[in-house]
């Protein structure tokens, strides 16, 4: 079940802890696979990892000229693109009463305009393929929103709200469109947080520990298998029962 | 008919999966020939990678029917 042999999948961020870990189940799953960030060591030494199969594609994607240019490289490297994730990120956390159009605007650049191109670069091959599977990477702060993160849930609301709008253009074409929002997982950012913060977050987790990339990667891979053709325009809640909607 | 004029009309019928004899110069993709918005993109799309040109949105949405096309892409091939 759930294999992905003979399909070419793009990951954004695949140099962050989620990211990576969502390349190597794809690739794991038979994928061929395009490892896009901004940083390339780290790129490097996955596709190293991984061997064959995998392809180094460099993107700052707070430039729309190389975020055009992300899904045509993508395609030459891997010769077909079927499975796009909007996995990259970032934060700039700040109480609203303090937040620069600065601060917002970035984080809206990367997390939601972004995605948006590159949704939109990838359409053309997966329509005429009629096989497609779009998978963006949001949050549960998306739903819940987060004192300090006005910019970043705004972005991943914005991302749902797009997600299900392409999800319902584009279904009668075989393409999908779903959503993944983890939770609180284990990652070089929630390393930072202190004993006394992880403890609060415990509490509020019926399951009573914080999440691994490897359970965000197994749902996205979920969702790119071809059994999942009837899922579109859902978002699938990976939080341990954080918050349950 | 033109050269164009049938490898579009071959375009159209294939996409749409419409009778060849359907689709005259006079013949509007989506009141006559059943195509949806999307598909009348996708034909557009189709139509960029048969004869090697682009057609920018705002020519794109003045072509409507079968003529249009074939009118938009002689001027532009």
């Amino acid at each position: 079940m759930f294999k992905l042999s003979g399909k070419c999948a793009l990951v954004t961020g695949a140099s962050g802890g989620i990211g990576a870990e969502i390349a190597r189940a794809l690739h794991a799953g038979g994928a061929v696979v395009a490892l896009s960030g901004t940083r390339v060591e780290p790129l490097e030494a996955l596709a190293a990892e991984l061997g064959e199969g995998a392809h180094v594609c460099p993107a700052n994607l707070s430039d729309p000229d190389s975020v055009e240019a992300l899904p045509k490289a993508a395609l030459a490297a891997m010769g077909g693109l079927d499975i796009l994730v909007n996995n990259a990120g970032i934060t700039r956390d700040q109480l609203m009463m303090r937040m620069s159009d600065e601060d917002w605007q970035t984080v809206i650049d990367v997390n939601l305009t972004a995605a948006f191109r590159l949704m939109r670069g990838v359409m053309r091959p997966m329509m005429k393929a009629r096989w497609g599977r779009i998978i963006n990477i949001t949050s549960i702060v998306g739903q819940t929103g987060n004192p300090g993160q006005v910019n970043y849930a705004a972005a991943k609301a914005g991302l749902v709200g797009a997600s299900k709008s392409l999800a319902q253009e584009v279904a009668s074409r075989g393409v999908t469109v779903n959503c993944v929002a983890p939770g609180f997982i284990q990652t070089a950012m929630t390393d930072k947080l202190s004993d006394d913060q992880k403890a609060a977050l415990m509490g509020n987790i019926p399951v009573g520990r914080m999440g691994t990339p490897e359970e965000i990667a197994a749902a996205v891979r979920y969702l790119a298998s071809p059994e999942a053709g009837y899922v579109t325009g859902a978002v699938l809640h990976v939080n341990g029962g954080m918050t349950m909607v | 008919m033109s050269d164009i004029a049938d490898r579009v009309k071959k375009i159209v019928v294939e996409h749409l999966g419409v009778e060849e004899d359907k689709v005259t110069e006079s013949a509007s993709f989506i009141d006559d020939l059943g195509a949806d918005s999307l598909d009348t993109v996708e034909l557009v799309m189709a139509f960029e990678e048969e004869f090697g040109i682009e057609i920018p949105d705002d020519a794109a949405e003045n072509i409507q029917t079968v003529g249009d096309a074939v009118k938009f892409i002689s001027e532009a091939a």
